[in-house]
């Protein structure tokens, strides 16, 4: 009698070794970013080239901060695990390992950054 | 006998084969579904510069004018327009070829035809977008 269930040998097999989720995830950070992009971008270019009391004036009302921040933290999810899956294409062994935990970390400390930027400028 | 895990199976004949290598990039035709496929991987990784500058802009802001003064000075230069310029083209580049991309995913826009118009539209649409930016904002 086997004790294993056909599932469970199943489980990891696939190519990823992790089934969809990575996939998955891009797909739901992508529909996400088609909503938060371009609304963003108009935030943002219409802030830029002004002087400091006005870009502080922008980000202290609620709407660009909030958008701000869903922003960084949608969008460095996103980019830390679209720029793992190249590293994925063109690296492997240690280096993949390091080059993996370096675009996260860059990901992790930019929307850090920013939030903090955000939080001391709109609080 | 006992049930065998097909992973298990091990082939005792194996044969080093002398396979044909995959076409070599310096052979391979470039054709626009290769070209809208190589640009969606470079924009999405490429327009990180962009955010750092962006962030670095906005972090100086919340510090001081000092640091404001330094990091606008940066963004607003030459150099800063033409990597925000390209960083914008990115945006939109990477945003259609992601709708693109989605597209794809629900099984639609697959034969070659649909394929080859959506990637012509993704480079087309993007370069307008920027110009559209432009204006608006």
């Amino acid at each position: 009698m086997r004790y294993l269930t056909d599932r469970k040998r199943a489980v990891g097999r696939g190519a990823s070794h992790s089934g969809t989720g990575h996939h998955w995830s891009m797909q739901m950070s992508s529909v996400a970013l088609a909503f938060l992009v371009p609304a963003w971008l108009y935030i943002f270019g219409h802030a830029l080239g002004g002087t400091r009391d006005q870009v502080l004036a922008t980000f202290a009302r609620p709407f660009p901060a909030i958008l701000t921040g869903l922003v960084l933290v949608v969008a460095m999810r996103h980019y830390a695990k679209g720029a793992t899956m190249l590293l994925q294409d063109y690296t492997h062994g240690s280096t993949l390992k390091i080059s993996i935990m370096f675009v996260t970390s860059l990901a992790g400390v930019i929307a850090a950054t920013g939030l903090f930027a955000l939080i001391k400028i709109a609080l | 006998m006992p049930e065998l895990n097909r992973a298990e199976v091990k082939r005792a004949d194996a044969v080093v084969a002398a396979r044909p290598l995959s076409p070599h990039l310096q052979i391979y035709r470039i054709q626009i579904t290769s070209v809208s496929s190589i640009l969606v991987r470079i924009t999405g990784n490429a327009i990180i510069v962009g955010v750092i500058l962006a962030v670095w802009w906005l972090f100086a802001a919340a510090l001081s004018d000092g640091a404001f003064a330094t990091a606008n000075g940066f963004v607003t230069s030459w150099f800063g327009v033409l990597v925000f310029t390209l960083s914008l083209w990115g945006v939109w580049y990477h945003y259609l070829s992601g709708l693109r991309h989605l597209y794809f995913d629900s099984l639609r826009g697959l034969e070659i035809g649909t394929a080859q118009l959506l990637g012509w539209a993704c480079i087309i649409g993007s370069l307008v977008l920027t110009v559209l930016t432009f204006v608006v904002i």
